[in-house]
C-alpha cells in the first residue's frame, strides 16, 4: 500500500508497505525512533502511546502497538521525539514531569508525555480519564497527576499546533484496500469477501501481534467518510459503523448519559480514539460494552452487502458465542435507536474499574408510568455466549406496580435468563449474583437511594 | 550539602524526552539475531517427541536449538542448579522453554517458535498447597521452624483464641519493560552482555558457565532497567544465556526480548501462601501466644524460594512483641512458574498474617484493631536511638508520647531472638492518628455505617517494621570505582543498579557531598561487571545503603590523598583541609577543586580508587531461627478509607496517610516517591491483582487485559505521604535507612480497611482472602451478613 503521513512535522511518504506493520515497529525499527516504547503490545499499557492529529485537527492519543502504518495515511504523527520543541526545548508536560518527580524507571514515561501532551493541545483536565490507559508500576501515579496539573495553564507549543493545519500529497493509490465510501467498500468487500476488514484496529490488531494471523486481504475502513456520520432526526439517532468510540460520548450525553458513563470506561483513551461502534458490533464478542445498552434502547442494525441492505433488532445479530447473522461480503453500516425517554441505566462491573474488560456489564431500560412498569428491556455482557436479553426479569417486570416486592421476585428471573461461565474474570455464581443486584441498584437509585462508590467524597 | 535535597532523578530529562536508553534501544549491528522461546505446554510430563522441522524452515530462522545443542552448562538457576535453560526431557511447568529459535527478525523468531511440534507423556501436575502436600512435593527436607517460649501452652492458657486460615494471592511484576538482553561475540570467544537486570553478576557467572569460559571472558553492562520489582533477581538469566550461547554459536550479536504475554507465562512472582494461624490473647488483646503455620507455593524450581519462605517467618511478628511464638514454614513444589523476589520478599506474607490476626483478635473482642496493635507493640527505642530531627526534616514539635523506659527491663527480642533496639512505631503512630485525624474519622465511619445499608466504609491503619540486610549474610558487601578526572569531574561505577528507584541520583549526592561539589559535578554509567566486580544483586532495599558507603570509602581514599598533598604544601594537618562548595580549603588558601585535581595530578597522586563495604553486626543461622539477621528496621505506618459497595463488592480507596521511615533521607523526594509507589503496589496486590491457573496449569491472567495493576483513578483521591523526622540509630550511609520494600507494606492498611468495611455488614468477622477482590468481597458480605 502505498500511503503518506507527516511524522513529528516532517512529511513522509512511503510505498508498498506492508498492511500489517503495526507504527511502533515501523518507528523503532525503521526509523530508529526508539522513544516510544513497547510494554504489553496489545494496547492495554500505553507506553506506545503516540498523538495523531486528523486532518479536520482532531488530536487525540493512539496506542502504535495496535495501530497499522496504513491507518496514519493523512494524518499527523508526533512521538515524544518530536513532543520536545526542534530546538530541544521541553514541552511544558515534559518540564513538569521532571519538576514533580513524574518518573522512576522512565520506561512509561514517554507513552505518558505522549498522552499528557494531547490531553494539554485539547485543553482536556480530567486527567484520570485523559491517563487510564497509561500503566505505571513505580510511582503510584500521584506525582503524575501532579504534573499533569502543574502543566493545565502553561501554553500550547507552536510546534504542536502546527499538526492542526497540514498539507500532504495524497499518494494512495490503492484504493480497494483504503476505500473513500462505503459504496466503494461495498464493492471492494463483495468482491473479496475473505478480506478482513479494519477499522480501529483495537482487536484485529491483537489478531497480528499475539495470534501470529496472517490476515490475508485487508480493507482499511477508516477513510469511508460517510461511515463515520451521525444522522440525528427527532425520532430516531443513527450511528455510522466507524464512529468511534470517543466520539460517541459527547452524543450520549445528552441523550443518556449513563451510557456515556459506561463508555467512558470504555477501553481507554487510546482505545475509544481508534475503536468504531461497528467494529464493537460487528466482532460479535460477548463482553463488548457497547451492544448491552443499544440492546436495552431497542437499537436496530443496518446491514449493507453489496447494494442489499437489510436490517434487524441488534440483538438478532448475534447467534451464538463466535456467530454472527451476517453474510460473506456484508458488513455493519449503521446503528440506530429511537429517541425516547432516559431510563437507561449501564452497570459495568470489572475486576479494576477503569480500563477493564467487563466481568458483567448489565444494561436496564425499565419504563414507569403512574407507579407500574410499562416496558421493561433488560441486556447484558457477560452473562453468555453473546450479549443477551433478560426476557424473564423483563416479563416479571411489565405490567406489575414499580416496587422492592416487584423487583425481589422479579430477581428469580436472572437464573432462568442466564447460565453465564465461571472464567478467570468471575465466577458463574458472582456474575449471577451480581446481575440481579444490579436490578436492585437500578430500583434503589431509582427511588432516590445513592449507590455508587464514585460518589462518596473521601 | 548535596544529601539530603530533593533532587529530581538523574535521568529524569532523558525520561522525558524518550532518550533514556534501555536494552531494547540499543542500536544494533546489521547482522544481530533474534531469539523466541518455544514453550511447554503443559505442566508435567515427559517430551517423547519433538518435531522442530516447521520452525527450522519458516522464514527468516538462521538456526533452532534443544538442550542438546548446549555446548556447557544448561542451567540458568540462581541456586542449586535445577533450573535448565532449555527442557531436558521433562516439563515442569506450562510455559517452560523447551527450545529456542534464532532468526534474522524478533517477529521471525516468535513467529516460528510457534511452529513447533511436541508430544508428551503427560502427569498430573501438582499445582495447588494441597497437592503438593498430598505429594510431599517441597523444598528442604521438611518444614523450617522458628520458635520462641512455648506457644502452645501459652494459647491453650489464654482466656480468648482465634483460629483461622488466610489465602494470600501472588503478585506478577509487571516491570514496564518486559526482560531483555543482547550478547555481542567478542574477539577470542569474550563475550559482552546488555541484560536489563538487578543482578549483573549472576549474569556473568551464568553465562560464563554457559559458555565454559572463565568469569574474566563475560562483561555485563546494564545502564538502567524500565522496573525491576526483584522480577529481574534471577529472572534475566535465560535471555542473557541464551543469547550468549547464540552469539558464540553463530558469532553474530544476539538478542531476544520476551513478548508480554511469554513474559508473564515463563517469569516467576511473588509467592502466593497460605498461612493457618491459632492466637490465644488476653481480654484487652494482647496476643499471649500465636502460632503460624505458612505454606509458600514456590513453582518448579528452587530460585530463591528458601530466603523468600525466611523472610516470611522473620516478619511474623511485624510490629509486635510476641513472647510466646512458633512459625512453622513449608516450600512447597508445584509445576508453575518459579516464584521468584518481589518486593518484599516473603516479608509482606508473613506480615500480612500477623497483621490478619491482630484484626481478628479486636473482632472477637468487640474493639478497635488499632488499639490491639498498639497494645502489641514493641517498646519504644530510648530517646537516643530516635534522633532529634533528621536532616531533612525539622524536629518534631508535636506531642508524642514519651518513650517507654525499657532500662533495667529484659531485652525484647523477636522470635528469632533478635533485640529490638530501635522501635519509634509508639511515637510515629501518635503522629500520624494526630496528622489523619483518626479518631474523628473513626466516629464519622461509624455514623456513615449505622445510615448507609449499600456503601460501607472502612478505616484501618496497619504498622510495617521491616528488616534490613540480606538475610544470606555474606551478601551484605558492595564495591565501588571512582576517578576523579583533571578538570574536577568525577565519574564513577558502583555495583548497584538503577532500575528507577534513584540510587543512581542518591550515590552522586553521596560522591558530591564528600568532595563538597555539586552533583553535576557527578556522572555515574552503567553498571559494569569489568568495573566493580563480584556484585550483589541490586534487591533487598540494600542499594543506597551499601553502595553509597562503597563508594563514600572510594571518595575518601582520594580526598585524603588529596588532602595530605595539600597539606605538606600548606604545612599544615590533612585534617585541616576542607571540600566544601565546589572549593577546597587550606588554611587561607582557597584552590576550586579542579585546581586540586590538577595539582594532585601533577604530583603523581592517584585521582582514582576503589571502595569497599561490608555490613556490620549482621549474624544469624537460618536453621536454627537465631541471631541478627537484620542490621536495623525500617518503619512506618499507613491509615487508609475505604468504601465498598455492598452490592457487587467494588471499592474504592478515598483516602491514605502515611508515615514513613526513611531514616534522615539522602534524598526525601526520591523517597515519598518511593513511598507513594510502594503503597499503591502493595495495596494493588492485596486488592485487584490476581493471577489464575486453571486446572490444566494454565495461566490465564497472562496480559495487562486480563491482569489488573493498579491504574491512575486507583490511587487514593486524597493521598497524603510524609517523612518520619528520624535518624538512623546504625551507622549508616548518612544516617538514612533503606526504603525500597518497605512501603509496599503499607498496603496491607487496604486490605484491612476493606475488611473493616465489610465487618459493618454484620457480626461475624469477614475472614478476607487477598487478592480483595470485589468478588471475594461480595462473598464476605454475603457471609459477615450471614453471620458465618
Amino acid at each position: 500500500m502505498d500511503i503518506s503521513f507527516r511524522l513529528n512535522g516532517e512529511s513522509v511518504a512511503l510505498t508498498d508497505v506492508a498492511p500489517t506493520v503495526t507504527a511502533l515497529d515501523w518507528l523503532r525499527e525503521a526509523r530508529g525512533l526508539t522513544a516510544t516504547k513497547e510494554g504489553c503490545n496489545e494496547g492495554d499499557c500505553g507506553a506506545c502511546t503516540v498523538m495523531v492529529t486528523d486532518a479536520d485537527g482532531t488530536t487525540q492519543a493512539l496506542n502504535a502497538c495496535i495501530l497499522f502504518l496504513p491507518q496514519l495515511n493523512g494524518r499527523a504523527l508526533r512521538t515524544v521525539e518530536g513532543i520536545s520543541g526542534p530546538d530541544g526545548a521541553l514541552h511544558p508536560v515534559q518540564q513538569a514531569m521532571v519538576d514533580h518527580h513524574g518518573s522512576q524507571c522512565g520506561f512509561c514515561t514517554p507513552g505518558f508525555v505522549a498522552s499528557m501532551a494531547v490531553a494539554h493541545a485539547n485543553g482536556d483536565t480530567d486527567h484520570d480519564t485523559a491517563l487510564a490507559g497509561n500503566l505505571c508500576r513505580c510511582t503510584g501515579y500521584v506525582p503524575i497527576i501532579r504534573a499533569a496539573r502543574a502543566a493545565e495553564e502553561q501554553p500550547v507549543p507552536d510546534w504542536i499546533t502546527a499538526d492542526r493545519s497540514f498539507f500532504l500529497p495524497e499518494i494512495s493509490k490503492s484504493e480497494r484496500q483504503q476505500p473513500r465510501t462505503s459504496a466503494e467498500l461495498a464493492a471492494a468487500y463483495l468482491a473479496d469477501p475473505q478480506a478482513t476488514l479494519v477499522a480501529g484496529a483495537t482487536d484485529v490488531g491483537l489478531w497480528v501481534t499475539k495470534q501470529m494471523r496472517d490476515l490475508g486481504q485487508v480493507i482499511f475502513l477508516s477513510r469511508c467518510a460517510d461511515l463515520q456520520q451521525i444522522a440525528e432526526d427527532k425520532d430516531t439517532i443513527r450511528i455510522g459503523a466507524g464512529v468511534t468510540v470517543a466520539r460517541m460520548i459527547p452524543l450520549m450525553e445528552d441523550v443518556h448519559p449513563s451510557f456515556a458513563a459506561m463508555l467512558r470506561r470504555y477501553g481507554s483513551a487510546q482505545v475509544r480514539a481508534a475503536a468504531t461502534i461497528g467494529g464493537n458490533i460487528a466482532n460479535g464478542s460477548p463482553i463488548g460494552d457497547g451492544p448491552p445498552a443499544l440492546i436495552a434502547l431497542g437499537a436496530t442494525l443496518h446491514l449493507r452487502r453489496g447494494d442489499t441492505r437489510r436490517d434487524m433488532p441488534l440483538e438478532d445479530f448475534f447467534l451464538d458465542y463466535g456467530k454472527q447473522d451476517r453474510l460473506g461480503g456484508e458488513f455493519v453500516e449503521s446503528v440506530s435507536f429511537r429517541r425516547q425517554p432516559d431510563r437507561l441505566r449501564c452497570y459495568k462491573l470489572s475486576k479494576r474499574f477503569d480500563q477493564d474488560i467487563s466481568a458483567v456489564c448489565g444494561c436496564f431500560n425499565i419504563t414507569i408510568v403512574e407507579g407500574h412498569v410499562t416496558a421493561a428491556r433488560i441486556a447484558f455482557g457477560g452473562m453468555a455466549g453473546t450479549p443477551k436479553r433478560a426476557l424473564h426479569v423483563e416479563t416479571a417486570l411489565t405490567g406489575q406496580p414499580w416496587t422492592e416486592t416487584t423487583v425481589t421476585t422479579a430477581l428469580q428471573g436472572f437464573a432462568q435468563d442466564f447460565t453465564p461461565m465461571s472464567d478467570m474474570r468471575a465466577s458463574a455464581r458472582y456474575r449471577l449474583q451480581t446481575a440481579a443486584n444490579m436490578l436492585r441498584r437500578y430500583y434503589l437509585e431509582d427511588t432516590g437511594h445513592s449507590t455508587s462508590i464514585m460518589q462518596v467524597q473521601p | 550539602m548535596s544529601v539530603t535535597k530533593p533532587l529530581p532523578h538523574d535521568a529524569a530529562h532523558l525520561h522525558v524526552t524518550g532518550q533514556a536508553r534501555y536494552v531494547d534501544d540499543i542500536p544494533l549491528p546489521a547482522t544481530t539475531l533474534h531469539l523466541a522461546f518455544g514453550l511447554s505446554s503443559v505442566a508435567r510430563g515427559r517430551i517423547t517427541a519433538m518435531d522442530l522441522e516447521a520452525v527450522r524452515s519458516a522464514p527468516g530462522v538462521v538456526m533452532v536449538l534443544t538442550a542438546d545443542d548446549l555446548p556447557f552448562s544448561n542451567d540458568v538457576s540462581p541456586s542449586v542448579h535445577d533450573e535448565p535453560l532449555l527442557a531436558t526431557g521433562d516439563v515442569h511447568y506450562l510455559g517452560q522453554p523447551v527450545f529456542a529459535v534464532i532468526a534474522d527478525s524478533h517477529l521471525a523468531a516468535r513467529h516460528a517458535a510457534r511452529l513447533g511440534r511436541i508430544d508428551y507423556a503427560k502427569q498430573d501436575p501438582i499445582l495447588t498447597i494441597d497437592q503438593a502436600l498430598a505429594a510431599n512435593s517441597r523444598f528442604e527436607e521438611g518444614p523450617r521452624i522458628y520458635a520462641k517460649g512455648d506457644a502452645p501452652a501459652a494459647i491453650a492458657a489464654a482466656p480468648h483464641r482465634v483460629e483461622g486460615r488466610f489465602e494470600i494471592g501472588g503478585q506478577e511484576h509487571f516491570y514496564l519493560e518486559g526482560q531483555a538482553a543482547l550478547a555481542l561475540p567478542q574477539e577470542g570467544g569474550d563475550m559482552v552482555v546488555h541484560s536489563s537486570t538487578q543482578h549483573p553478576t549472576e549474569i556473568q557467572h551464568k553465562v560464563a558457565e554457559a559458555l565454559g569460559v572463565p568469569m574474566h571472558a563475560v562483561r555485563v553492562e546494564i545502564r538502567r532497567m524500565g522496573g525491576g520489582f526483584g522480577g529481574k533477581e534471577s529472572q534475566g538469566n535465560a535471555l542473557a544465556v541464551a543469547c550468549a550461547v547464540a552469539a558464540s554459536l553463530t558469532g553474530r550479536p544476539c538478542k531476544m526480548r520476551y513478548d508480554r504475554d511469554d513474559d508473564m507465562v515463563i517469569t516467576g512472582k511473588r509467592h502466593d501462601f497460605r498461612i493457618d494461624y491459632v492466637a490465644g490473647f488476653d481480654d484487652q488483646g494482647r496476643v499471649l501466644g500465636v502460632e503460624f503455620v505458612q505454606y509458600a507455593r514456590c513453582g518448579w524450581a528452587q530460585d530463591l524460594s528458601l530466603p523468600v519462605a525466611d523472610r516470611a517467618m522473620l516478619h511474623a511478628d511485624n510490629a509486635y512483641l510476641l513472647e510466646h511464638a512458633r512459625i512453622e514454614s513449608h516450600r512447597l513444589k508445584t509445576n508453575t512458574q518459579s516464584a521468584t523476589a518481589f518486593r518484599g520478599f516473603g516479608g509482606p506474607q508473613g506480615m500480612v498474617g500477623i497483621e490478619r490476626v491482630m484484626d481478628h483478635v479486636a473482632h472477637h473482642l468487640g474493639v478497635d484493631p488499632l488499639e490491639v496493635r498498639r497494645l502489641n507493640y514493641y517498646a519504644e527505642a530510648a530517646p537516643a536511638a530516635r534522633g532529634a530531627g533528621g536532616l531533612s526534616a525539622p524536629p518534631s514539635t508535636t506531642g508524642e508520647r514519651p518513650p517507654e523506659d525499657i532500662s533495667g527491663k529484659k531485652k525484647q527480642t523477636t522470635p528469632y531472638g533478635m533485640e529490638v533496639e530501635d522501635f519509634i512505631l509508639h511515637g510515629l503512630t501518635d503522629r500520624l492518628l494526630k496528622t489523619a485525624e483518626y479518631y474523628r474519622r473513626r466516629q464519622a465511619v461509624a455514623d456513615w455505617n449505622a445510615a448507609n445499608p449499600v456503601l460501607k466504609r472502612g478505616l484501618a491503619l496497619t504498622p510495617v517494621k521491616f528488616g534490613i540486610s540480606f538475610t544470606l549474610t555474606h551478601l551484605n558487601q558492595a564495591g565501588a570505582l571512582v576517578h576523579v578526572y583533571q578538570d574536577g569531574s568525577i565519574h564513577l561505577n558502583h555495583g548497584g543498579t538503577e532500575m528507577g528507584q534513584g540510587l543512581f541520583q542518591k550515590v552522586a549526592q553521596v560522591a558530591a557531598a564528600r568532595f563538597g561539589l555539586d552533583v553535576s559535578a557527578v556522572k555515574i554509567t552503567a553498571t559494569d561487571t569489568g568495573k566493580v566486580p563480584n556484585t550483589s544483586a541490586t534487591a533487598a532495599s540494600s542499594g543506597s545503603d551499601l553502595n553509597g558507603m562503597a563508594v563514600k570509602a572510594a571518595c575518601d581514599t582520594i580526598r585524603d590523598r588529596m588532602a595530605a598533598y595539600l597539606a605538606v604544601l600548606h604545612q599544615c594537618d590533612a585534617q585541616d583541609v576542607r571540600f566544601a562548595g565546589g572549593h577546597v580549603l587550606v588554611g587561607e588558601a582557597r584552590y576550586s577543586f579542579a585546581e586540586v585535581a590538577q595539582i594532585a595530578y601533577a604530583a603523581r597522586i592517584s585521582l582514582s580508587a576503589t571502595g569497599f563495604y561490608a555490613t556490620p553486626k549482621v549474624e544469624w543461622d537460618r536453621i536454627k531461627g537465631q541471631g541478627r539477621p537484620f542490621f536495623y528496621f525500617a518503619y512506618g505506618a499507613a491509615l487508609t478509607e475505604v468504601v465498598v459497595d455492598t452490592l457487587t463488592g467494588e471499592n474504592r480507596i478515598l483516602r491514605a496517610d502515611l508515615l514513613h521511615d526513611a531514616g534522615a533521607s539522602l534524598n526525601p523526594a526520591l523517597d515519598i516517591g518511593q513511598i507513594e509507589g510502594g503503597y499503591v503496589q502493595g495495596a494493588g496486590w492485596l486488592t485487584m491483582e490476581e493471577l489464575v491457573w486453571d486446572d490444566h496449569g494454565k495461566l490465564r491472567t497472562h496480559a495487562p487485559s486480563t491482569y489488573k495493576i493498579p491504574a491512575v483513578s486507583d490511587r487514593p483521591a486524597v493521598f497524603n505521604v510524609a517523612l518520619w523526622d528520624g535518624v538512623n540509630r546504625e551507622d549508616t550511609i548518612y544516617r538514612s535507612k533503606a526504603v525500597g520494600e518497605p512501603p509496599l507494606m503499607l498496603g496491607i492498611s487496604a486490605l484491612m480497611a476493606i475488611s473493616d468495611a465489610v465487618a459493618a455488614c454484620g457480626t461475624a468477622y469477614p475472614a478476607l482472602d487477598a487478592p480483595a477482590t470485589p468478588e471475594r468481597i461480595l462473598a464476605a458480605v454475603q457471609k459477615v451478613r450471614d453471620g458465618l
